[in-house]
């Protein structure tokens, strides 16, 4: 039946059953990712952006949720240009944080 | 000339030497083979071919006279350093090559016997009765007091490396200094026990003097079995420790000439050629002081110096550590002797790491690039990455080509793909092939001729791995250059105005551009030198190069490089590098300004 609308799939985390540890061991390797202020300004400048939606901040706020199949998406077309580092307010290393995500990424368990 | 052991041509005190220079020889021989063996069957090929070629034979013969022996790349930076080694190496060589002459003229049939050339003034008796035999102990004798100047030079610096001219010296290790000492008493020792013996040997201006001084002092010769038997024992030890020592960089560095002329790149970060690279390292040290990074104490251990030990040492975490920091600006290669290849070195350790995420590009459709480019564009203008970040440095390079009536296009008004070569710093190769293989396609397809670089990072990328058959790629400081001198642009000079221009590392050590850039400054101002430029300029600290060094951990190498860029109180800075422009004007004092916006300003 249609109704004329239909509900999203709820996007409420349980955090119980997700997965952080991502978050954490970046976090141990640079405390300087805790410092984002989600400013938004690596989205703007992100040359991958436009083809996986791509942005350092999502992806900082996605692996603090567990959602690492939203987390691969976006990284798997970032260029490594630089441009996110050198627009952060904070100073963070954005390229060290997407090596590091991109390295560590498959020992982590799937989404919840 | 006689033949003192005319029987037997032995005398037991020769054995240390012996042994030391059968395993010496061993071990070199297995490990040339072993390395050369590593090498891909390709570069194997190729060179045990330029081997035989006789154009690269000759000059392996040169440059291991020049470099091995001579030292003249060290005594263009340090006379001082220069005279000592060279005057060691050089000396030593000579002695060997004099000794084996002296039994060659003398007791041809000794030559077998190939410690008979060392110890040739222990084994004959009136040496020099004839005349080619006293202009020999003369020789002998005048290199035996060049090498003595050397070691006495040697032996002082250990002790006061400041008045070298060197803020810092590397440890030595345990095993080091047994080699360091057992060379250092090798030649006095010498001079000691041709002394003894010269009276039967006979000798020269210096053994001979110490001779009858000796025979007044001590009223007999009994002295004499005991100090060849140390000298011999000296060299024995030197060269059972040489393997595991610094001094093993002789050997090494004699294999690095030839396969480095035959032109063989590092492949595995390990094994080959890179073995040969980090054992033809001595631990000069010359590094240390010219890294960039060795601002700040904490990175005194990650120059290339320490990158070669730990490889040695086979500690992976640290090779990692000092891989990943780097920034690889390319100026421990210019100011090393053996020309390791610092950054070389860490991209291969970099390429060695394994990634569970891969990006890819497939997904991304060249076609929208290719049809916002106006067909007939002859010059191809792509900002890149880091020039879309200054765009004061685009609008003047587009107002620049306008001002000379050019006719143009810009590959990515809103911002293209990258050119790969952030990604190729990282190590990540593959990635940056398909970028390449992307952007490519574009450039091909708008049927331009010149392709214009406002980044010294796209630039070299784009020089050195895309293949765009007869597209010309010029970096916009070369191009502008050549429009100035053509007479499109006119630019009105300003005197009074102080210009230093800072040599970008990926344009100048990284792709050898230094002239163009410098004269067309000249077009617009006075050019100013830094204290330490061209070649030796030091970089901005901006560097993509570095992974792990943080922005703020940056701001040390910045200052450090704008404070040699004031030496001679320029008005402003000129650079041609994006990135390069932000880092520094983060803490000049005076404007930094890009090329093009100094040559806008003044059109
Ligand atoms: S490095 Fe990656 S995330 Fe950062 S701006 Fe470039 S493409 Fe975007
Ligand atoms: S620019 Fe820096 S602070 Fe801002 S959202 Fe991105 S990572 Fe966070
Ligand atoms: S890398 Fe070169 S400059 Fe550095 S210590 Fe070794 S030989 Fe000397
Ligand atoms: S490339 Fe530059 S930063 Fe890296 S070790 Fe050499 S001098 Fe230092
Ligand atoms: S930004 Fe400029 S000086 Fe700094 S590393 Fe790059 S090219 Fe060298």
């Amino acid at each position: 039946m249609d109704f004329g609308f239909s509900l999203s799939p709820s996007s409420a985390v349980n955090l119980d059953k997700v997965d952080l540890s991502l978050y954490d061991r970046l976090a141990a390797i640079d405390p300087g990712i805790r410092t984002c202020i989600g400013c938004g300004s690596c989205s703007a400048t992100c040359t991958a952006s436009a083809y996986s939606g791509m942005s350092v901040r999502k992806v900082l706020l996605a692996m603090q949720r567990g959602r690492m199949q939203e987390v691969e998406k976006m990284l798997s077309n970032c260029m490594l240009c630089g441009k996110c580092t050198m627009v952060c307010p904070r100073g963070i290393n954005t390229r060290r944080l997407i090596l590091n995500a991109c390295r560590l990424y498959a020992n982590v368990e799937g989404e919840a | 000339m006689i033949d003192r052991f005319a029987n037997s041509g032995f005398h037991p005190f020769v054995l240390p030497f012996l042994v030391g220079m059968i395993f010496v020889l061993t071990y070199c021989f297995f490990g040339m083979v072993r390395i050369i063996w590593e090498l891909p069957g390709k570069d194997r090929r190729r060179f045990f071919l330029s081997l035989v070629t006789p154009r690269t034979a000759w000059k392996n013969v040169k440059d291991i006279f020049l470099n091995c022996l001579i030292h003249v790349k060290l005594w263009k930076r340090n006379p001082v350093l220069g005279y000592m080694h060279s005057s060691i190496a050089f000396g030593w060589f000579m002695i060997i090559l004099l000794g084996h002459i002296e039994v060659m003229l003398f007791l041809p049939e000794r030559i077998r016997f190939f410690y008979y050339p060392i110890f040739f003034n222990f084994f004959v008796a009136e040496g020099e009765s004839t005349i080619q035999g006293s202009v020999l102990m003369f020789l002998m004798d005048f290199f035996l007091l060049i090498i003595l100047s050397g070691i006495a030079m040697a032996i002082v610096k250990r002790f006061a490396s400041l008045w070298f001219g060197m803020r810092r010296t590397t440890r030595l290790s345990f095993l080091d200094s047994v080699g360091l000492y057992s060379l250092w008493a090798i030649f006095p020792l010498r001079l000691l026990s041709e002394s003894f013996t010269a009276h039967i040997s006979g000798g020269s201006f210096l053994t001979v003097p110490m001779n009858r001084m000796f025979v007044w002092f001590f009223g007999n010769d009994m002295n004499y079995l005991p100090t060849w038997w140390a000298y011999s024992i000296a060299l024995g030890i030197f060269m059972i420790v040489l393997p595991f020592t610094r001094y093993m960089h002789i050997p090494a560095e004699m294999l690095l000439i030839p396969l480095r002329n035959a032109g063989i790149r590092i492949i595995h970060p390990r094994k080959g050629f890179a073995r040969v690279q980090v054992r033809s390292c001595p631990g000069c040290g010359v590094c240390i002081d010219a890294c960039p990074m060795s601002v700040k104490k904490e990175n005194l251990k990650d120059c290339t110096v320490y990158l070669n030990r730990q490889i040695r040492r086979g500690n992976e975490k640290r090779i990692a550590e000092i891989s990943d920091k780097c920034l690889l600006c390319g100026k421990c290669t210019e100011v090393c002797q053996v020309g390791v290849p610092g950054p070389e070195m860490r991209l291969a350790q970099r390429s060695l790491r394994k990634y569970s995420i891969n990006p890819h590009y497939s997904n991304i459709q060249v076609d929208p690039f290719i049809d916002a480019i106006p067909t007939g564009t002859r010059v191809l203008y792509f900002a890149g990455c880091m020039t879309h970040l200054t765009p004061g440095i685009k609008k003047s390079v587009l107002s620049l080509l306008d001002k000379a009536g050019a006719s143009y296009s810009v590959m990515d008004p809103d911002g293209g793909l990258c050119c790969g070569r952030p990604m190729m710093m990282a190590g990540r190769d593959e990635q940056a092939r398909e970028m390449i293989r992307l952007n490519t396609e574009i450039i091909r397809a708008s049927g331009c001729n010149v392709l214009l670089l406002s980044c010294p990072i796209c630039y070299r990328i784009f020089k050195e791995k895309y293949k765009l058959g007869n597209i010309r790629i010029v970096h916009h400081s070369v191009y502008f250059n050549e429009l100035i001198h053509a007479g499109r642009l006119k630019v009105n000079r300003e005197e009074a105005l102080k210009l230093v221009y800072h040599d970008p590392c990926e344009l100048g050590r990284g792709c050898g551009i230094y002239d163009e850039p410098r004269e067309a400054v000249s077009a617009a101002g006075t050019l100013v030198e830094a204290r330490q430029n061209h070649a030796e300029s030091i970089c901005c600290g901006g560097s993509l190069g570095s992974i792990t060094l943080s922005y703020e951990k940056r701001e040390g190498i910045t200052r450090n490089s704008v404070d040699n860029l004031m030496a001679g109180s320029p008005d402003a800075i000129v650079t041609a590098c994006p990135l390069c422009l932000s880092t520094f004007n983060k803490y000049a004092d005076v404007p930094v300004k890009d090329l093009a916006t100094v040559l806008d300003e003044k059109c």
